[in-house]
C-alpha cells in the first residue's frame, strides 16, 4: 500500500512540475530544457529552510516558489526579450550551472553526496490537494483574458504585439509562472523523499517533463496531466527495462513531434459542462449552437501554427 | 615560471576554441537557414567520436583513415536525421518550436540508445597522438592540441572557400538570408537543407573524434555542445565568422578560468559570461543586429 501512495505522490509531484512546462511550453511556446533546475532549486530552498531553520512546511513551499521564480528572471529577463534561441540554450547552460553550484555548495548543499535530513511532510493528502489547488489556478490563469495572451503569442507573436500585447513581458511571465509551479513541485518532492542529491535533477528531469507535455498535447492542460499520470506509471511497471526508459522518451519525442504533433488530446480540455453538453448534443444530434455556445471549456482551436490537422478533440 | 605556465594554457585555449568552432559552425550554418538551435547537433558528435574509436580499436585501421571515415559516419547520420525528422516538419511548414523539440528528442535518443547498448563507460583513445609533445623552449606542448587546430583550421578554410566561390555556396548563402525564395529562384531546397546538415555533421564528427582523444567517449560527450553554442551566440548568433571567433574566445576563457581560478567553477563562469552578454550585446562580437523587444 506504501508502494502505491509513493507512486501517487511522485505523480502527484511530477504532475506539479509538467502544469508549469504545460504553460510555457504548450501555451506560450516556449522550449525550455532546464526546468529540472528550478526543480532543483524550490527543493534546495524548501529543504534549507524547512530542515534548517525549522520553519512551517508552508513556508517551505512558498520560498520554494519565490526562489525558483527569482532564479527563472535571471535567465529569463535577458534572453526572452530578444527574437531567437538565446532563450533554449541559456536554459541548458542554466541547468548545468545550478547542478554544478549544488555539486559545490559545501555544507550549504551537501554537495554531491546529498541533503539528508529533510522532515517528512508530503502525505499524500497535501499532494493531492496541491495539485488540485494547482490546477484550477492554472486553468483559470490559461481561461481568462490575460491568460489568452499567452496563446496569442504562441500562435503568432507579431500579430500579438500589434493586438497591444506586450510579448516580451507575457513570455517573461509565462516562464516566472512556471518556475513557481516546479518550485513547488521540488519542494513536494523534497519532503517526500527526504533526502536530496544534484543528479535527481539532470537534463532527464527536464526530458521527462517537456516530453510529457509534448506528448500530452501541445496547448492542452488535460492532456498533460492524462499524459503525466501514464508517464509515471507505465515506468513503474516495466522496472526490469529501466535502461531503456530514456531511449523511449527520447523517441516518444520525435515521433509525436514528427508524426502526430498534436499530442494525446490536441488542444482538447475536459470540463463537466463540455461533458455535459456533449451528451446532450448526441441526443439532439448536435446543432452547431452547442458548440459555438462552449464558452466555459478551454479551447484554442487548432495547435500551434499549421501543426494539428484536426484541432484536436477526442473522436 | 608564470609565463610558461600562461604559454601552455594559451594553447589548450586556442586548440580547444578550434574543436569548439567546428561545432559551432555547423550549428549557425543549420540555425542560419534553418532558424533553429539543433540540439541533436551533439548526436553527430558522438556518432563521430565512437565511430572513430571503434575503427581506431576495434577495426584497428590507421589513424588518418579513420578520422575521415568518422566523419563522413557523423555526417551520414545528420543527414539521415534531417531526412527522417526534420523534413517532415519543414514541409508541413511548423513552427520553429517543433525543430527544438524533435532535435532535442534526437539528442536524448541518441545518447540513452549508446547507454543502453554499448554501455555508459568511458572509453580512452589509444595514445597514438597525446604522448608526443613538441619542445618549445622551456614550455611543452601536446601535439594533439597542435594537431588539432590545425585540422580544425584547414577544415574550416575548406568550408569557408567553399560557401564563398562556389555555386552551392552561393546558394546556401542565398538560403541563410531566405529558403523560401531561394526555392523560388530555383534552387533544390531539400537537397540543398540535406548538404548543409551533411558538412555540420562532418565538422561535428572531426570535432568528436579530438573531443574523444582529449578527454574520453562517453555517451555524453555530446554536451560539450553547448558550450560550443554559447561561443557561437558569443560570437553572435547565425555568423559564420562570430562562431569561429567567439568560440575560440570561449575556449581561452574556460581554459584560463580552470588553471587560474577553480577548475570547478569553470562552467559557470562560461554561464554568466553567456547571460552578461545577453544583457550587455545580444548580437555579440560580430552579429547583425538582433531584433530586441523591451
Amino acid at each position: 500500500m506504501a508502494y502505491f501512495e509513493g507512486v501517487a505522490i511522485i505523480i502527484c509531484v511530477n504532475l506539479m512540475g509538467v502544469l508549469g512546462v504545460s504553460l510555457l511550453t504548450g501555451f506560450t511556446g516556449i522550449f525550455s530544457f532546464g526546468h529540472a533546475a528550478y526543480m532543483a532549486i524550490g527543493a534546495y530552498t524548501s529543504a534549507i529552510v524547512v530542515g534548517r531553520f525549522g520553519m512551517p512546511f508552508v513556508v517551505g513551499l512558498i520560498a520554494a516558489a519565490l526562489v525558483a521564480t527569482a532564479a527563472s528572471l535571471i535567465i529569463g529577463y535577458p534572453t526572452l526579450r530578444l527574437v531567437g534561441d538565446y532563450f533554449a540554450i541559456a536554459a541548458l547552460g542554466f541547468g548545468e550551472a545550478t547542478r554544478l553550484l549544488l555539486d559545490n555548495g559545501g555544507d550549504f548543499t551537501g554537495g554531491p553526496r546529498g541533503f539528508v535530513g529533510v522532515p517528512r511532510h508530503t502525505t499524500l493528502l497535501i499532494a493531492a490537494v496541491i495539485v488540485a489547488v494547482g490546477v484550477l489556478v492554472m486553468r483559470n490563469i490559461i481561461g481568462s483574458r490575460f491568460g489568452r495572451s499567452f496563446l496569442a503569442i504562441r500562435e503568432d507573436r507579431l500579430a500579438a504585439e500589434a493586438m497591444g500585447i506586450d510579448t516580451a513581458r507575457f513570455r517573461i511571465l509565462s516562464l516566472a509562472i512556471s518556475a513557481a509551479y516546479a518550485g513547488v513541485a521540488g519542494s513536494m518532492f523534497a519532503h517526500y523523499l527526504m533526502y536530496l542529491q544534484p543528479v535527481m535533477f539532470d537534463i532527464n528531469k527536464s526530458t521527462e517533463l517537456a516530453s510529457t507535455v509534448v506528448f500530452g498535447g501541445l496547448g492542452s492542460l488535460t492532456g498533460s496531466v492524462l499524459a503525466c499520470i501514464i508517464l509515471t506509471a507505465i515506468p513503474e511497471l516495466f522496472r526490469p527495462f529501466y535502461l531503456w526508459r530514456m531511449v523511449f522518451y527520447g523517441l516518444a519525442l520525435v515521433s509525436t513531434i514528427v508524426l502526430r504533433p498534436q499530442g494525446l488530446l490536441g488542444s482538447y480540455e475536459f470540463s463537466v459542462a463540455g461533458l455535459r453538453r456533449r451528451l446532450a448534443g448526441r441526443r439532439l444530434a448536435g446543432s452547431p449552437s452547442h458548440r459555438a455556445a462552449e464558452g466555459d471549456a478551454v479551447r484554442a482551436d487548432a495547435g500551434p501554427r499549421g501543426g494539428a490537422r484536426d484541432g484536436g478533440g477526442l473522436p | 615560471m608564470l609565463s610558461v605556465r600562461v604559454l601552455q594554457q594559451l594553447v589548450n585555449g586556442v586548440s580547444i576554441g578550434f574543436i569548439y568552432a567546428l561545432i559551432a559552425v555547423g550549428y549557425s550554418l543549420i540555425y542560419s537557414i534553418l532558424r533553429f538551435s539543433n540540439f541533436a547537433h551533439a548526436s553527430f558528435l558522438v556518432v563521430g567520436a565512437y565511430s572513430g574509436f571503434f575503427l581506431v580499436t576495434a577495426a584497428s585501421a590507421p589513424f588518418v583513415p579513420a578520422v575521415l571515415l568518422a566523419m563522413l559516419t557523423a555526417g551520414g547520420a545528420a543527414v539521415v536525421t534531417e531526412r527522417l525528422a526534420y523534413r517532415p516538419i519543414r514541409e508541413r511548414n511548423s513552427p520553429t518550436l517543433y525543430f527544438i523539440i524533435a532535435s532535442m528528442g534526437i539528442a536524448i535518443f541518441c545518447e540513452q540508445t549508446i547507454i543502453a547498448t554499448i554501455g555508459p563507460k568511458f572509453r580512452t583513445y589509444p595514445r597514438v597522438l597525446q604522448i608526443v609533445s613538441v619542445d618549445l623552449g622551456k614550455t611543452t606542448v601536446g601535439i594533439m592540441d597542435v594537431v588539432a587546430a590545425l585540422m580544425a583550421c584547414l577544415s574550416l578554410s575548406v568550408m569557408q572557400y567553399f560557401l564563398s566561390r562556389t555555386k552551392t555556396g552561393f546558394a546556401i548563402q542565398a538560403a541563410s538570408f531566405d529558403l523560401q525564395a531561394a526555392g523560388l529562384m530555383g534552387v533544390n531546397v531539400n537537397s540543398l537543407v540535406g548538404f548543409v546538415f551533411l558538412i555540420a555533421g562532418v565538422l561535428a564528427g572531426l570535432s568528436g573524434v579530438f573531443l574523444g582523444m582529449k578527454y574520453a567517449v562517453y555517451p555524453q560527450l555530446g554536451y560539450l555542445t553547448t558550450k560550443a553554442f554559447v561561443g557561437a551566440i558569443f560570437g553572435g548568433l547565425g555568423s559564420l565568422p562570430g562562431a569561429i571567433v567567439g568560440s575560440i574566445a570561449l575556449g581561452l576563457l574556460e581554459t584560463f578560468v580552470a588553471a587560474f581560478i577553480s577548475s570547478q567553477l569553470r562552467d559557470v563562469v562560461v554561464f554568466i559570461l553567456l547571460i552578461a552578454v545577453l544583457l550587455i550585446r545580444p548580437s555579440g562580437l560580430m552579429g547583425k543586429s538582433v531584433e530586441e523587444k523591451v
